[in-house]
């Protein structure tokens, strides 16, 4: 063949305008074994609902999820995004569990232009100065629930509160977020390491202080352990434990009544009132038998979010500019109510205080007190240089 | 600091000190006796912790699960003693790490094939599930009462054991001179197959009263299993005695540790800096403790009398 002519395919070829593509297809990683894997279950589960509920198709377009577990280990995580990004050739990146995690895939997918959403992980970096057009959370930035009880414990004008978290970079975060609105005094500010199980030292030095109450961040199956432990050892009663990220639908089964009568901070629950909310608590429970967790919310609105996006550039995902900013509008219906992307792409929400009281089934539940943080961004946004 | 502070710190050192003992008596006695380093023992520790919180939350009994974690842990040791220990007492150090390491990771994705990988959360029995009170002075959780009481008692028993019976008596000898033992007509097949037993069972008695207090997970034995080694280090290899002594003194090392190391630096440090290095020091208290002893008696503080 002619030289030229080839060249002129060749052209002819990259020069196609963008059309409708014919399918979507979405790389899906989260931690789905070990320990930690509570977290990583609720996410796929809420994605998979989400992707049932329209049929198989987002946006119209027929689906394909890969759906791949990241073990918690950073490296293995790399590998997928690489993989998602050269063989899958995935149009968007989804899922994530764990913030570490999050930050060691962040590059790869980002400098790849592949969209990428994150369902939990929210470090303070991808809000603020590193923040990309290419990277959405439906969740949170990871210092907001601990904002939203700091904003409560201030409301209440408590003073002279005991801090305990475990001792890694989320632990103080959240301790800082804590304090970015909780002004009163402290009464002591403990962290643990990370792998300790058994809190009995730290549950005595708390029980012969003078702290009117403990604020603690106990994520996964440390928060039930501490829970457990704090109850057993009497401590329920004279000290309120206001917590943040520990008691949730996901550790709820396995804390039991231990977990009565305390007091956390969300930014969802099952009985929240609205119609997007009662489809997806329904559906839930009927396909998965259990409550459903904030994480699966994220999820099933991160398959929402995608779905309204591609519908509104009528399929053309491959038009990146116009595909970003549809999914920049978020118009979609959240189970938690009116969802809207801040500047740094990350939620601007509600964060609640709820109560752990018995269900209807003698089982206990999260019930929402009040409102703690109306519309609440972070406090990350204004370093992000998107505007 | 309240005097009542320090005798609540004092009972949850020794609660920790006491699983401490049991898990390393066993690992103590079969290296004495057997001459082997068995890495495979925090197993037998999963195995009961798995057993007992299994069974309790599906047959709503608990005097079931401490049967089935213990009867468990000690049947499995007798059955891995007779399939794979046998053969491997007369290789060097290097093989059984080789195998007992192997056998770690065979238990541990039997763990995770059988039960998941999620973890499972062992209840406290009902009537274990409030707090006592001690003298008056202080209400402690019964739970962890239970764990000093029942480890103290099952010390006792191994030291009347072993003191104080014919089988105790051939142990020692074993424990002394296993080639004079043998050569006197003990039989050492049956002897050392009674002492992995009786090993594995004290792991799954530790294990399924860790289970409501440490998360039940695939590979939980392990991290214990440093601090076992750590323990019979120091109480001196092949000693039970010592092993007890070493893994008091360890659990109320690391507990006051963590408790009192801040206060006590806040005296001479800046808060912020007293914040962050005694969390650091703390938790290499322990084996600070074990390089200084190790230093100044590299045979242990009890070792057997002779070998």
């Amino acid at each position: 063949m002619d030289k030229r002519i080839l060249l002129l395919a060749a052209a002819g070829l990259l020069a196609v305008p963008a059309q409708a593509a014919d399918k979507i297809t979405l790389g899906f990683m989260s931690t789905l074994s070990g320990p930690n894997a509570i977290i990583g279950t609720e996410i796929r589960d809420g994605m998979q609902l989400a992707v049932e509920q329209l049929g198989g198709k987002i946006g119209g377009l027929p689906a394909r999820v890969i759906v791949e577990d990241d073990q918690q280990k950073a490296d293995v995580a790399r590998q997928l995004a690489e993989k998602f990004v050269q063989s899958d050739k995935v149009d968007a990146a989804i899922g994530f569990s764990f913030s570490n995690l999050m930050l060691a895939v962040y590059k790869p997918l980002v400098d790849a232009k592949t969209v990428t959403i994150s369902s939990n992980p929210g470090p303070s970096q991808l809000a603020g100065k590193d923040c990309s057009p290419y990277f959405f959370s439906t969740s949170w930035q990871g210092d907001n629930w601990a904002e939203g009880m700091g904003a409560y414990l201030q409301k209440k004008g408590l003073q002279n509160i005991y801090l305990i978290a475990p001792n890694y970079a989320a632990g103080k975060d959240v301790i800082a977020g804590l304090k970015r609105f909780y002004k009163g005094s402290i009464a002591a500010e403990v962290y643990t390491p990370l792998t300790q199980l058994d809190f009995s030292a730290e549950l005595s030095q708390i029980k012969s202080s003078n702290a009117s109450a403990v604020f603690a961040f106990y994520p996964g199956g440390l928060g039930v352990q501490f829970v457990k432990q704090y109850s057993q050892a009497g401590l329920k009663e004279k000290f309120p434990l206001y917590s943040a990220y520990t008691v949730d639908e996901s550790t709820l089964p396995a804390i039991g009544d231990d977990a009565l009568g305390l007091i956390v901070a969300t930014s969802w629950a099952p009985d929240l009132d609205n119609a997007a909310n009662k489809k997806f608590v329904s559906g839930f429970e009927k396909k998965y038998g259990r409550v459903p967790a904030p994480y699966a919310v994220h999820a099933y609105d991160t398959i929402m979010l995608l779905d309204t996006a591609v519908k509104a550039v009528n399929g053309k995902i491959e038009d990146k500019p116009a595909f970003l900013a549809a999914l920049r509008k978020a118009q979609f219906e959240s189970p938690r109510g009116a969802f809207k992307f801040n500047t740094n792409q990350f939620p601007i929400q509600t964060f609640y205080q709820g109560e752990v009281k018995k269900g209807a089934d003698g089982k206990p539940r999260i019930v929402i007190q009040d409102k703690a943080l109306e519309n609440y961004g972070d406090a990350y946004a204004q370093t992000c240089s998107m505007k | 600091m309240s005097a009542t502070l320090l005798l609540e710190q004092c009972l949850n050192g020794m609660q920790l000190g006491i699983m401490l003992f049991l898990m390393s008596a066993g690992l103590t006695l079969v290296f004495g006796i057997m001459n082997l380093v068995n890495l495979a023992h925090g197993s037998f520790y999963m195995a009961g912790a798995y057993l007992c919180a299994f069974v309790y939350a599906s047959s709503q009994s608990f005097l079931l699960g401490v049967i089935a974690g213990l009867g468990g842990a000690l049947l499995i040791g007798l059955i891995a003693e007779f399939l794979i220990f046998r053969r491997i007492y007369k290789g060097d150090h290097l093989d059984h790490v080789l195998v007992t390491f192997g056998l770690t990771l065979i238990f541990n994705d039997l763990a995770r094939l059988i039960w998941g990988p999620a973890a499972l959360f062992a209840r406290v029995p009902p009537f274990l599930a409030g707090q006592v009170n001690i003298f008056g002075l202080i209400s402690y959780p019964a739970y962890r009462l239970a764990i000093i009481v029942v480890g103290l008692a099952v010390a006792a028993l191994l030291y009347g054991l072993l003191r104080h019976t014919r089988l105790g008596m051939l142990i020692r000898a074993s424990a002394s001179n296993r080639t004079m033992a043998s050569a006197l007509g003990v039989n050492v097949v049956v002897l050392y197959a009674l002492v992995f037993a009786l090993g594995a069972g004290l792991a799954g008695l530790a294990g399924l009263m860790a289970g409501p207090i440490f998360t039940v997970i695939p590979g939980m034995g392990d991290n214990v299993l440093i601090l076992a080694f750590v323990v019979i280090v120091v109480g001196g290899l092949g000693s039970v005695e010592g092993a007890f002594c070493a893994a008091l003194v360890i659990g109320l090392i690391d507990t006051l540790g963590r408790s009192f190391m801040k206060p006590l630096f806040g005296l001479f440090l800046e808060r912020a800096a007293a914040d962050n290095s005694a969390p650091a020091i703390a938790s290499m208290l322990i084996y600070i403790l074990m390089a200084v002893i190790l230093f100044f008696r590299p045979q242990g503080l009890f070792p057997p009398k002779s070998r």
